[in-house]
């Protein structure tokens, strides 16, 4: 228990004297995965719209398929963006395995099943009539998706916390194809997997409790938009 | 459609707030060379690399990315071509991975050894024995013993023992529940042992950076096959040759040698790693 406090009050000091590495890492996880959230988001809310309002074959395999993706392991996702983004990779040309920008892509591939998912489900919740009274006023696609949307919109926005909430808790993918590199790919997530295996279990409490520090303020942002909006 | 017009503001916000508090997060839009180097974890872990990488940087100008990994993932990121050096401690897999093609020279830059930890009390008795004699007494189930598991350096050591003892690993594998598998890194295998009180062979270094942490010390530190040699090999599939070159000559050049032979006085009382100048060490 000791230990818990002594890393609960060192996390608290790190924060409150602006710790310029610990600032510089909480900065980077914010930045990457606030990054693949938005990008996750601006793809799979209206992919989730367009999905939802048309009936096609094969779409209950489609809803199937992404909520069984909700259960990927982060690693699993990593070692797939890797094969395909390593030097000897199909993709390997572009030169992005262990940079930032790649640990973006990696987090927004293993974040946008879950958007889209929950924003599907979020949307299957809205009354069926006020699609068709949208609809029947003349209401275009783009319009009826905008009035489904709005009606789902504290569902939705839910659905994108959750999706960075696990963006920015992951460790796996980030280790993966970011290689956890000093003052450049490094993570808070990955930083507390390297104190822990360097037996600085204090260290990697703390910057646990910054984390949660983070993915707190982030929450409170998002719940007040999600009130207002 | 209204309610996209409302987030708008506050997706472009929130990208603001991410690049001034990170602004210097994507290091990527600067152009600088780097180097990439792979390196095992114990190297790593006892801060060795980041006591040398500034002055590797300030010397030659570059930027150089230190990727920390199990020996077995290091290699395999040399062969992909993911990264230009790697620093590992696997003598065989080296040799075979420079016979491949994959690598230039296997060139020694330091050593330690390997120790066997255990309970205070000793339960099985080992202490004084041979690595090989501890790891037969091991094996007759007279103690619990937690394994790396995980192909690295440290883990083809343990093969090592096992078979230089007379054992097929894959019988030690399956030989019971005193034989227990960790698959992690060094340190949360130490964790493992000491909440355990089983036996597990560990670098020296990441136990002194342990020691503190767990309830374990060392039972038997003496024997040829206990030697533990880092070496640098340029990857030939590597991005940058020229400065991979560069730090190999770096790594054993006399001031950086001696360097490394003080490492960890400071902090542990002891030095971590015995310097070799590029040749191989004699036990």
């Amino acid at each position: 228990m000791d230990e818990l406090w002594r890393g609960f009050t060192q996390g608290i000091g790190l924060l409150v004297s602006l710790d310029p590495e610990v600032m510089e890492v909480a900065g980077r996880s914010l930045l990457i995965s606030l990054s693949a959230t938005i990008i996750a988001s601006l793809v799979a809310v209206p992919l989730a719209a367009v999905i939802h309002l048309n009936s096609f074959p094969g779409k209950r395999a489609i809803i199937t398929v992404t909520q069984a993706l909700f259960s990927v392991p982060t690693v699993v996702v990593g070692l797939f963006v890797f094969v395909l983004f390593s030097s000897a990779g199909p993709l390997g040309g572009l030169n992005l395995i262990f940079t930032p920008t790649l640990m973006v892509i990696g987090q927004a591939l293993l974040i946008a099943p879950l958007i889209l998912g929950l924003a599907i489900s979020a949307l299957s919740g809205v009354d069926r009539a006020y699609v068709d009274t949208a609809r029947s006023l003349g209401a275009g696609g783009l319009q009826v998706a905008g009035v489904i949307l709005r009606e789902a919109r504290f569902a939705v926005v839910a659905a994108v916390i959750m999706g960075f909430g696990r963006a920015v808790s992951e460790v796996g993918l980030a280790i993966m194809i970011g290689g956890n590199i000093k003052g450049f790919t490094r993570v808070i997530t990955t930083a507390i997997s390297l104190e822990t295996s360097k037996g600085e279990l204090e260290l990697a409490i703390a910057l646990g409790i910054i984390l949660l520090i983070i993915a707190l303020v982030i929450n409170i942002g998002l719940s007040r938009v999600q009130q207002r909006a | 459609m209204k309610i996209i017009s409302r987030l708008l503001p506050l997706m472009l916000t929130l990208v603001l707030v991410a690049a001034l508090t990170g602004c210097d997060g994507f290091g990527a839009l600067k152009p600088q060379e780097r180097l990439r180097v792979a390196t095992t974890t114990s190297l790593y872990d006892t801060g060795l690399w980041g006591y040398l990488e500034p002055m590797f940087e300030d010397e030659y100008g570059v930027e150089l990315d230190v990727i920390s990994a199990g020996t077995g993932i290091a290699l395999e990121f040399g062969r992909r071509g993911d990264v230009d050096v790697i620093t590992v401690h696997s003598k065989s897999r080296e040799l075979e991975f420079v016979a491949d093609g994959y690598g230039q020279e296997r060139v020694p830059f330091a050593y330690n050894y390997f120790l066997i930890v255990g309970p205070a009390d000793d339960p099985a008795g080992i202490a004084g024995l041979s690595p090989e004699e501890a790891f037969k007494k091991l094996a007759g189930g007279s103690g619990e013993f937690v394994s790396r598991g995980d192909d690295s350096g440290t883990h083809g050591k343990e093969k090592a023992i096992w078979e230089t003892a007379g054992y097929d690993y894959e019988t030690i594998r399956q030989a019971g529940q005193w034989y227990i598998e960790a698959a992690r890194g060094m340190g949360p295998t130490l964790l493992m042992a000491s909440e355990m009180q089983a036996y597990t062979l560990t670098d020296m270094g990441t136990f002194l950076s342990f020691q503190g942490d767990i309830d374990l010390v060392p039972i038997v530190d003496n024997g040829a096959i206990l030697l533990n040699v880092y070496s640098v090999i340029v990857c030939s599939n590597g991005s940058n040759a020229e400065m991979a070159a560069n730090l190999v000559v770096f790594l054993t050049s006399a001031d950086i040698q001696e360097l490394i032979g003080k490492y960890g006085v400071e902090e542990y009382g002891l030095a971590l790693f015995t310097p070799s100048a590029g040749a191989e060490p004699e036990s």
